[in-house]
C-alpha cells in the first residue's frame, strides 16, 4: 500500500503525516508513506485544499487533519 | 436573560472576595474584566466555531470552484464573496485553490473576491461582533466586509492583470478525482478537531487582547482616545487601516481589542476598518501568494484592499450616528 500525504509542508500537512504514520503503525501493515510537495504533484489529484492524504492513488480526503482512528478506519477500508 | 450570568458572578467572587480588591479600585475592575471575559470568550467561540465547522463540511473548495468557473463579472464576484464566507480553507491553502481557481476558468477579479472574502467576512468574525455589539454592527460588517470583496474583486478583474500570475501557475493541470463526502462522524470528528485548532491558535490572542483591555477598561478613562481618533479625525482611518496590514491574527483575537477601543472612544468605523486589515490583508498571506503572483499583483492587491477598506471604515463612521448608535 502507498500512501501519500500532499501538501506544501505547512503545519497541518507535518500532521496529517504523523497522523498517517501513527495509524500504519497501529494497523501493522506494510505500507509506505511518502510526502507530495510539488503543487503541480498535488493539483494532479484534482484537489484544492491541503493537507490531503492518498490512498493507492485514490483520493481519500482533503482540507482537513483526521484523527488517527479516522485513518484507520479508511485504511483498512482501502485494504485488499 | 444572560446566559454567562454565573461567569461573572465568579469573576466576581475570585475578585473581590478571594482576593479583596474593591469594586471601585482599578486592579479590581480590570481583574473582574479579564476574569470575566477570557472564559466568556472562549466558550463562545468553542461553541460557535464547532457549529460552523459543521456548516462548512458541506461546503468543500472543490465545489465552489465548480459553481465559479466561467462564471462572468458581477455576477461571479457577488457568488464568489458569498461562497468564500463558508468555504473552509486555511492560509496554507491559498496557493492551491489560487491555482485551482485559474485553471478552471474562474475569472481573476472573482478569484480575488473569493480569496478577499473568505478571510475577512468570516463568521467567527460575525457571531463575536453580533454578541458584543448587537446584529446591526454585526449585519454592517457583513454587508460592507461583502462589498468590499465584490467591489475589490471587480476592480481588479478590470485591471487586466492576467500577465502577472506567474508563469507555471498556468502550465498546471488538474485531475478529477471526486474527494469523497464526509460522513456525519467523519463531520463531527472533524468539528471537534477544528474547534481544537482555532482555540490553539487564538487563546493567546485572545488573553492578551483582553489583558490589554481589562487594563484599559480599569486605567485609561473612557472617551479618553476620542480626541486622537474618534470620528472627527479624518485620518484616524487610514491609519488605522494601515496598522493593522503588518499585524496578522484571527478575527476572532481582534475583537476583544475592537470592545475596548469602542468603549474609550475610537469610532466604530475606525475600529471595524482596522479589524478588516488586520484579518484580510496580512504579511504572511502576502509571503504565501508570492509563489503564485508576480510582486506587481500582490502590491495592487494591498493597495486595493487598503481603499476599500479605508473607505468602508469612513461608511461606517457616518452610518453609525446616523443609525443613532
Amino acid at each position: 500500500m502507498v500512501i501519500k500525504v500532499l501538501g506544501s509542508g505547512c503545519a497541518n500537512c507535518q500532521r496529517l503525516e504523523a497522523v498517517a504514520r501513527e495509524a500504519v503503525a497501529r494497523l501493522g501493515i506494510d505500507a509506505e508513506v511518502e510526502k507530495v510537495t510539488d503543487f503541480a504533484d498535488i493539483m494532479s489529484y484534482g484537489i484544492m485544499t491541503t493537507p490531503a492524504l492518498v490512498v493507492d492513488e485514490q483520493v481519500k480526503l482533503a482540507g482537513r487533519v483526521p484523527s488517527v482512528d479516522d485513518v484507520v478506519k479508511i485504511l483498512s477500508a482501502a485494504q485488499p | 436573560m444572560d446566559v454567562f450570568a454565573p461567569l461573572q458572578w465568579l469573576a466576581d467572587w475570585i475578585t473581590f472576595d478571594l482576593i479583596g480588591l474593591t469594586a471601585d479600585s482599578r486592579l479590581g475592575s480590570a481583574l473582574a474584566f479579564f476574569l470575566y471575559d477570557v472564559p466568556k470568550i472562549l466558550i463562545l467561540l468553542s461553541v460557535i466555531v464547532f457549529l460552523v465547522a459543521i456548516v462548512r463540511s458541506f461546503f468543500p473548495p472543490e465545489k465552489t470552484r465548480k459553481y465559479l468557473s466561467h462564471s462572468r463579472e458581477y455576477v461571479g464576484n457577488v457568488l464568489a464573496a458569498l461562497l468564500g464566507v463558508v468555504t473552509p480553507f486555511c492560509s496554507c491553502s491559498a496557493v492551491p485553490l489560487f491555482i485551482g481557481f485559474v485553471e478552471s476558468g474562474v475569472p481573476l477579479g472573482v478569484t480575488f473576491s473569493f480569496l478577499i472574502a473568505s478571510p475577512m467576512v468570516n463568521e467567527v468574525a460575525l457571531i463575536l461582533l453580533f454578541g458584543m455589539f448587537g446584529w446591526e454592527i454585526a449585519a454592517l460588517y457583513l454587508v460592507s466586509g461583502l462589498t468590499v470583496a465584490i467591489v475589490g474583486g471587480i476592480v481588479m478583474g478590470r485591471l487586466g492583470l492576467e500577465d502577472q500570475i506567474e508563469d507555471y501557475v498556468r502550465q498546471i493541470r488538474m485531475g478529477e478525482a471526486e474527494v469523497p463526502t464526509m460522513t456525519w462522524p467523519e463531520r463531527l470528528s472533524y468539528a471537534r478537531g477544528y474547534v481544537g485548532d482555532i482555540v490553539k491558535k487564538v487563546w493567546p490572542y485572545i488573553v492578551v487582547g483582553i489583558a490589554i483591555g481589562g487594563f484599559m477598561h480599569g486605567y485609561i478613562p473612557a472617551d479618553a482616545l476620542a480626541h486622537i481618533a474618534g470620528p472627527t479625525n479624518p485620518f484616524a482611518v487610514p491609519v488605522a487601516v494601515l496598522m493593522g496590514i503588518p499585524l496578522y491574527s484571527n478575527a476572532a483575537g481582534v475583537i476583544p481589542l475592537v470592545s475596548v477601543l469602542t468603549e474609550k472612544g475610537v469610532a466604530m468605523g475606525t475600529v471595524l476598518a482596522f479589524m478588516m486589515a488586520v484579518t484580510a490583508l496580512s504579511l504572511p498571506e502576502s509571503i504565501i501568494l508570492r509563489k503564485v503572483m508576480k510582486p506587481k499583483l500582490i502590491a495592487i492587491y494591498a493597495a486595493v484592499g487598503f481603499v476599500t477598506i479605508t473607505a468602508t471604515g469612513y461608511l461606517f463612521n457616518w452610518a453609525i450616528p446616523a443609525l443613532g448608535r
